[in-house]
C-alpha cells in the first residue's frame, strides 16, 4: 500500500517539471518545425503549408552559404584551439606545482563572464584600425617590435570569423583544462610509475600511456566545444553586430525573424541547428548514459 | 621521486597563458578608471596618469542601475524556483525510480543541448499568449525550465552516490517519500544547492537571446543594456569599460568566493566529468 502512496508522490512531484519540459521543449519543437513548413510571413502568424520551400529556399540564400561557411571556420578553429590549450594548460598544472590553485582560477574565470561583456572587451583589443589610429593588439604588437602579427582582426576579408575564435578560445579553454585535469587526476599513478620502471621518458609517457587513456576525455569535450560552436550566437554579436560578412545561423535566424518578421525561414534555421546539434549530441548521451550504467 | 624537483622552467609558459587571459580584465579596469581626456587609442595599455577616476563607475552605475536591477530581480527567483525543482526531479529520479524514469531523464537531459534558436518562435508566441511577454516574471519562467536539464542532472548525480541503505533504513522507521526527502536527503545536499544555484544565477545573469527576446526595454536585464550601450557612439570608451566591469562584477564576485562550488556545476554539465 505505502509502495504504491510513494509512487504517486514521486510521480507528482516530478510531473510539473516534465509537464513545463515536454511542452517547453518538445512541444515547441514540434511547433518551431510546423512553422518552418509555413509561408508565415509578418506579423501576423500564417500557417499555410509551404513544403520544403523555406528549407530549399535557404540552401540557395548567398547569406546562409556564408553562415555555414563561416561556422566550419569557426568551428574547427575553436574547437582545435581550445583542446590544445586545455590540454596544454591541464599538463603543465597537473606538475603538482605550487600556486596550481591560482593559474586554475585564471584560467577559468572568463567562464563566469557573459560573452557581451567579453565582446565589448575584445572588440576594443582587436581594433583593426591602422596607422595612426592603431589601438588593441595591433598597438602592443607594434611596441613589441612585433609587426608581423598586426592584422585586420575580424575586418579581414573573407576570414574575420577565423579572428572570433580567439575570443572564444580564450573563454572556454579554461573549462576545458578543468574536464583534462580532472581526467589527468583519474589516471593512475601507477600507470605511470610501471611506465617510467620500463625506461620511458616523460614524453613518452604523455604521448604512449596519458593521451590515449584520455581518449573518452577528448570525446567528450570536442563534443561539448561543437555543440557550443554550432549554437555562437552573443559573443558574434556583441564583437561584431550585424555585419553579414561574420554571420552565422544562429544570429541570422534572430535577425530574419524578429527584424525581418521571415517567421517560416527563422523556424526552418532554428530546425536545421537543432538537427546538427542532434547528430552530435544524441549518440554522445546514449554512449554516457550506457556507460554509467555498466558502472 | 620527480614530485620533488623543482621545475621552474614550467611556470614561464603558465604565467604568459595566465598573462593572456588576464589581459582583457586588465583592459577593462585600466580604461574604466582613466578620465575622458585620457581615453586615447594609443595609450590603452598604460595605466590612467592622472589620478583614478572612480566617477566612471558611477555615471556607468546610474546608466546601467535600473537594468542591474531587472537582472537581480530576474535571476535570484529564477535560480531558486529551478533549484528546488531540479531537487525534487533528482531525487525521485535518483532514488524512486518510477516506470519509465529511464526514458524520462535522456529526454529532459537532451534539453541542455538544445540550441534555443529552434524554440523561440514558439516560445515568444506561447508568453504572448499567456500575458507574460515583455515582462520579468516571463523570463523568469524561462529560465526556470530551461535550466531544469541541468539542475535535475546535478541532483540526480549527487543523489545516485547516496547508499541505498540510507533511503531503505528511513523507509523502515515509517517514514513516506517526502519525509524521506526532507528529513535525509534534503539537509545532506546543501553543497549540491550552493553549486546549483550558483550555477544557475551565472547562467540566467550571463544570458542575452532569452533577454533580448522576451523583455520590453524597460525590462532589460543588463547583458541587453550593455549590449545597446556599447553599440552606441556616444558614450565614451571609459564608462563604456566601467559598464562593462559592474556587469561582470555579481559573476566574477562569486567565482572569486565560491569557485569550488562553481567549477562543481561546470563539471556536471560535461556529463562524465
Amino acid at each position: 500500500m505505502r509502495r504504491n502512496k510513494d509512487t504517486i508522490i514521486s510521480i507528482a512531484l516530478v510531473a510539473p517539471s516534465i509537464l513545463a519540459v515536454s511542452i517547453f521543449i518538445y512541444g515547441f519543437i514540434f511547433w518551431s518545425g510546423r512553422v518552418s513548413f509555413s509561408k508565415w510571413k509578418g506579423l501576423l502568424p500564417d500557417y499555410t503549408w509551404a513544403g520544403f520551400d523555406n528549407y530549399l529556399g535557404l540552401f540557395h540564400d548567398p547569406r546562409f552559404m556564408i553562415d555555414i561557411r563561416n561556422t566550419v571556420i569557426f568551428t574547427v578553429l575553436f574547437v582545435s584551439g581550445s583542446l590544445v590549450l586545455g590540454l596544454m594548460l591541464a599538463i603543465l598544472l597537473d606538475q603538482r606545482l605550487r600556486a596550481e590553485g591560482f593559474f586554475r582560477s585564471v584560467f577559468l574565470f572568463p567562464m563566469a563572464i557573459s560573452y557581451i561583456v567579453t565582446g565589448v572587451v575584445w572588440r576594443w583589443l582587436m581594433n583593426p584600425a591602422m596607422g595612426s589610429r592603431m589601438s588593441g593588439f595591433n598597438l602592443l604588437f607594434k611596441g613589441l617590435g612585433l609587426d608581423a602579427l598586426i592584422s585586420k582582426w575580424y575586418t579581414t576579408p573573407k576570414w574575420g570569423i577565423a579572428f572570433i575564435a580567439v575570443p572564444a578560445i580564450w573563454q572556454m579553454s579554461g573549462y576545458i583544462m578543468a574536464i583534462y585535469l580532472s581526467g589527468l587526476r583519474a589516471i593512475p599513478q601507477q600507470l605511470r610509475e610501471a611506465a617510467e620502471v620500463d625506461g620511458a621518458t616523460e614524453l613518452q609517457i604523455y604521448f604512449r600511456v596519458i593521451l590515449p587513456l584520455l581518449r573518452p576525455v577528448t570525446l567528450s569535450a570536442m563534443i561539448i566545444l561543437g555543440h557550443i560552436s554550432l549554437k555562437v550566437f552573443d559573443l558574434i554579436l556583441a564583437v561584431a553586430g550585424k555585419q553579414v560578412a561574420l554571420d552565422v545561423p544562429a544570429v541570422y535566424m534572430w535577425q530574419t525573424t524578429f527584424d525581418g518578421y521571415f517567421f517560416g525561414r527563422g523556424a526552418a534555421i532554428g530546425i536545421l541547428l537543432l538537427l546538427s546539434v542532434a547528430v552530435l549530441v544524441i549518440p554522445y548521451l546514449r554512449y554516457s548514459l550506457r556507460t554509467e550504467e555498466e558502472l | 621521486m620527480k614530485k620533488g624537483r623543482a621545475r621552474y622552467w614550467l611556470y614561464i609558459p603558465l604565467c604568459l597563458v595566465a598573462l593572456f587571459y588576464l589581459t582583457p580584465l586588465y583592459v577593462m579596469l585600466v580604461t574604466g578608471f582613466k578620465s575622458f581626456e585620457e581615453v586615447n587609442l594609443q595609450t590603452m595599455w598604460s595605466f590612467p596618469t592622472n589620478g583614478l577616476h572612480f566617477d566612471n563607475f558611477i555615471e556607468a552605475y546610474t546608466k546601467l542601475s535600473p537594468y542591474l536591477w531587472n537582472s537581480l530581480k530576474m535571476v535570484i527567483p529564477a535560480a531558486i524556483i529551478s533549484s528546488i525543482l531540479g531537487s525534487l526531479n533528482g531525487f525521485v529520479l535518483a532514488k524512486w525510480k518510477f516506470p519509465g524514469a529511464d526514458i524520462v531523464f535522456p529526454l529532459i537531459l537532451f534539453g541542455m543541448f538544445i540550441p534555443y534558436q529552434s524554440i523561440l518562435i514558439p516560445l515568444v508566441e506561447f508568453m504572448r499568449s499567456i500575458n507574460l511577454y515583455g515582462g520579468i516574471p516571463g523570463l523568469i519562467l524561462t529560465h526556470v525550465i530551461y535550466g531544469l536539464p541541468i539542475t535535475t542532472l546535478t541532483f540526480r548525480n549527487y543523489y545516485a552516490t547516496v547508499p541505498k541503505e540510507l533511503v531503505e533504513a528511513s523507509c523502515i522507521d515509517g517514514a513516506d517519500l517526502l519525509r524521506t526527502y526532507w528529513y535525509i536527503l534534503l539537509p545532506i545536499s546543501i553543497p549540491s544547492f550552493v553549486v546549483v544555484l550558483i550555477w544557475q544565477f551565472t547562467s540566467a545573469w550571463n544570458d542575452f537571446l532569452f533577454a533580448v527576446v522576451l523583455t520590453n526595454p524597460q525590462n532589460w536585464p543588463v547583458t541587453v543594456a550593455l549590449n545597446n550601450m556599447a553599440g552606441s557612439q556616444i558614450i565614451a570608451w571609459n564608462v563604456q569599460m566601467a559598464g562593462s566591469f559592474l556587469a561582470a562584477l555579481p559573476t566574477l564576485l562569486i567565482y572569486i568566493f565560491l569557485g569550488r562550488y562553481f567549477l562543481r556545476g561546470l563539471m556536471a554539465g560535461a556529463l562524465k566529468g
